[in-house]
C-alpha cells in the first residue's frame, strides 16, 4: 500500500510543489477576484496542494477509479411530457426579461 | 406555555392526537422563542411565521374534524436553507441568492408538507454548505447554545442550534463531509447522515453530487426515525435516488444490541483529543454491558480521506457553482464570499487540463480503496463506532484564517461520505474544557457516530436507541 507508483504518484508531487496560476484558473472558472483574493488564495492553495500530495503514499497502479457508489446504473424514466412550470414561472427570478425571454448582455459585439 | 425545549416530536404527536394542545398553539410558541432566540443566536436566515401559523390552522381543522393524521403533522420543523421552498426565499447562507425565491419545492420539503408538517424557517449555514463551524455564512455566524464563544459546527450550524435552543422540534440538514453529525454532536442532538441515495437530493441546492447525502437533525433517536420514515425513497426527479424499498425504522427500534457485533477502527483513536476518548471508549462500554460484542478493526485508508474528499468535493462544487451566473436567478459571481471563491478556485484548478489525472483521477481511485475499507470491515462486524470531531466545539475565529485546518476538523467524518455509508451521530457525553472550566458549568457535548453498511439505518437507530435509553443525555439542555 505504501509503494509509490511513479507514474502518478510523480505527478501529484510534480504539480504540488508549483504555484497555482490563479488568472488563468479564474479565468476559467468566470470568477473575478480582487488582488488581495488572488494573493490569500494563492498562499492558502498552495498549502491544501501540499497536504494532497499525502495520496503519493498509495499505490493506485492497479486500482479502477470509483463508480456510482451504491452501484445504480442507468436509470431512466419513461420519455413521456408531464406538467412542468410555467414560462412566468421559470422567469421569475430573472434580473432582466425580455418577451418572455432571459436577457444577456450581447456575447458578440458588431465590429 | 409549551416547554418546546424539553418537547420531543413523539410526546408532541401524542398531545396533539389525543388534543391536550393545539398545533396552533405549539406553533405560536415555538415561533415565539425563535424570534427572541434567533437575536442571540442567529440560527435562523428566515422566519416563517404566517405561513407556519397558516398550515398550523390547517392541522387544527383537520385533527377537529377527526382525520387521522401522521406522527410528523402539526409538527414545527426548520429547514436548511440550501432546500428550496416555494414562495420563501432560499439564500443557501449566500449574497449570490440573497433575494431568490423558489417556484417549486425539493422533494424532501413536499414530503414533510404532505405530512402536515409546520414550516418556522430557513435555517443559517455556511454558505453552499462549505464549512466545519457556520462561520462561512455571508449572513453572520451562528453561536453554540452551550457555550455562546463557540462555533456549533457546520455546515449544518442554524439547523443544530435551532432544536437546541427549543426553536423548533426537528430541523432538516444536509451531510457531504459531516455537515450534519459534526454540528449534532456539538449541539448534544441526534443527526443521521443517511446511505447515498436513501433521501432524494432533488431541489436542494448541489454542493458535490456524489457526495451529498440529505439528513435531519433530532433531540431523540425516536424522532430521527419518525422523520427518515417520511422523507426516505425513490423520487422520479433524482434519478440518484434508491429504489430500494423504506423501512419502517421505528418499527422494532428498542430491539437492543444484544450479540451485535461492534467495530472499533483504530485509525479514528490516533491523535484524538485523551477526553473525548475517554467518553467514547466509556460509551462502548456501555454498549458492551448491553450485550454488544466489541471487535477491533482497521481501515488502513482512513488518513488519506481528507485530502481525497477535498479533491473530489472541491472539483464537484466548482462544477456545481458555475450554474450562478446571475442570468437565470441570483447575483453576479462576485458576490460569492471567500470560502466558495476558494473552493471554486481549488476545483477548478484540479479539474484542469492536464491536472486532472494527477488529483481528480487519483482521488477517485484512493476512494475506491476507501470504499473497500468499509467494505471489508463489515465482513466482520455489524456496525462501527467511533467519534465524529477530533475536538470539542472550537471557539468563533479560532480556525478563520487556516483553511487547512478547518478542512481538518472533517478528518473522521469524511470517509462516511466518500464510502458512501449511513452513520448517525449520538451525544455520549458532556467535557469541561480544562482552561475555563468556571465558564463552562454544564461542559461541552460530544457524539459518537454509529458507522453502517449501507441502507442500514434501521440498524443504527436500534444501536443509537439502546445507547440513548441507558444514557439520556438529550435530557441535558443549554442555558439560555
Amino acid at each position: 500500500m505504501k509503494k509509490k507508483s511513479k507514474s502518478d504518484s510523480s505527478l501529484i508531487t510534480h504539480y504540488s510543489s508549483r504555484k497555482i496560476d490563479i488568472d488563468y484558473v479564474a479565468r476559467l472558472a468566470n470568477l473575478p477576484l480582487t488582488k488581495e483574493e488572488k494573493k490569500t488564495f494563492e498562499k492558502q492553495l498552495k498549502e491544501v496542494l501540499n497536504y494532497f500530495s499525502k495520496l503519493n503514499e498509495v499505490d493506485t497502479r492497479k486500482i479502477e477509479p470509483i463508480d456510482h457508489i451504491t452501484g445504480l446504473v442507468n436509470i431512466a424514466r419513461e420519455d413521456k411530457a408531464a406538467p412542468s412550470i410555467t414560462q412566468k414561472d421559470a422567469l421569475a427570478n430573472a434580473p432582466k426579461t425580455h418577451n418572455g425571454f432571459f436577457e444577456v448582455d450581447a456575447i458578440f459585439e458588431e465590429q | 406555555m409549551i416547554d418546546t425545549c424539553n418537547l420531543t416530536i413523539k410526546d408532541a404527536a401524542s398531545l396533539l392526537a389525543s388534543k391536550k394542545i393545539k398545533a396552533q398553539e405549539l406553533a405560536e410558541a415555538v415561533l415565539a422563542r425563535s424570534e427572541k432566540l434567533n437575536k442571540k443566536l442567529n440560527c435562523y436566515v428566515t422566519i416563517c411565521s404566517e405561513i407556519a401559523l397558516k398550515q398550523a390552522k390547517l392541522v387544527d381543522t383537520l385533527l377537529a374534524s377527526n382525520q387521522k393524521l401522521g406522527p410528523l403533522a402539526g409538527i414545527p420543523i426548520a429547514l436548511k436553507d440550501l432546500f428550496s421552498t416555494k414562495g420563501i426565499r432560499t439564500t443557501a447562507a449566500s449574497k449570490v441568492l440573497e433575494n431568490y425565491v423558489p417556484v417549486y419545492d425539493a422533494t424532501v420539503v413536499s414530503r414533510l408538507k404532505d405530512n402536515h408538517a409546520i414550516i418556522v424557517g430557513k435555517t443559517n449555514q455556511d454558505a453552499w454548505a462549505h464549512g466545519a463551524s457556520g462561520e462561512n455564512s455571508d449572513f453572520g455566524p451562528t453561536l453554540n447554545p452551550y457555550e455562546q464563544s463557540r462555533v456549533p459546527g457546520g455546515s449544518s450550524s442554524g439547523s443544530a442550534v435551532a432544536v437546541a435552543s427549543g426553536t423548533c422540534l426537528a430541523a432538516t440538514g444536509t451531510d457531504t463531509g459531516g455537515s450534519i453529525r459534526q454540528p449534532s454532536s456539538f449541539c448534544n442532538l441526534v443527526g443521521l447522515k443517511p446511505t447515498y441515495g436513501r433521501v432524494s437530493r432533488y431541489g436542494i441546492i448541489a454542493m458535490a453530487s456524489s457526495l451529498d447525502s440529505i439528513g435531519h437533525i433530532t433531540k431523540t433517536v425516536y424522532d430521527n426515525a419518525l422523520i427518515l420514515n417520511v422523507t426516505a425513497g425513490q423520487d422520479n426527479f433524482d434519478s440518484t435516488a434508491s429504489a430500494k424499498p423504506v423501512d419502517d425504522y421505528t418499527q422494532n427500534i428498542e430491539k437492543g444490541v444484544k450479540g451485535l457485533k461492534i467495530g472499533l477502527p483504530k485509525e479514528y483513536f490516533d491523535g484524538l483529543d485523551p477526553n473525548i476518548r475517554k467518553l467514547i471508549i466509556s460509551a462502548v462500554k456501555t454498549l458492551e454491558k448491553m450485550g454488544a460484542i466489541v471487535i477491533d478493526v482497521s481501515l488502513p485508508h482512513t488518513r488519506y480521506g481528507v485530502a481525497t474528499y477535498y479533491i473530489i468535493q472541491t472539483s464537484e462544487v466548482s462544477s456545481n457553482l458555475a450554474r450562478y451566473d446571475g442570468i437565470r436567478f441570483g447575483n453576479p459571481r462576485e458576490k460569492f464570499g471567500a470560502e466558495a471563491k476558494r473552493r471554486i478556485i481549488l476545483g477548478t484548478y484540479a479539474l484542469s487540463a492536464g491536472y486532472y489525472d494527477a488529483y481528480y483521477l487519483k482521488a477517485m481511485k484512493v476512494r475506491r480503496l476507501i470504499k473497500d475499507d468499509f467494505i471489508n470491515a463489515f465482513k466482520k462486524v455489524d456496525a462501527l463506532i467511533c467519534p465524529v470531531s477530533p475536538t470539542l466545539p472550537f471557539k468563533l475565529g479560532e480556525k478563520n484564517n487556516n483553511p487547512l485546518a478547518m478542512y481538518l476538523s472533517d478528518i473522521f467524518t469524511v470517509n462516511a461520505n466518500l464510502a458512501g455509508v449511513p452513520s448517525l451521530n449520538v451525544p455520549c457525553g458532556f467535557i469541561s474544557s480544562p482552561r475555563e472550566t468556571s465558564s463552562l458549568i454544564n461542559g461541552l457535548p460530544v457524539g459518537i457516530q454509529v458507522i453502517g453498511p449501507y441502507f442500514s439505518e434501521k440498524l443504527l437507530y436500534q444501536v443509537g436507541y439502546a445507547y440513548e435509553q441507558e444514557t439520556k443525555w438529550y435530557k441535558r439542555k443549554p442555558e439560555l
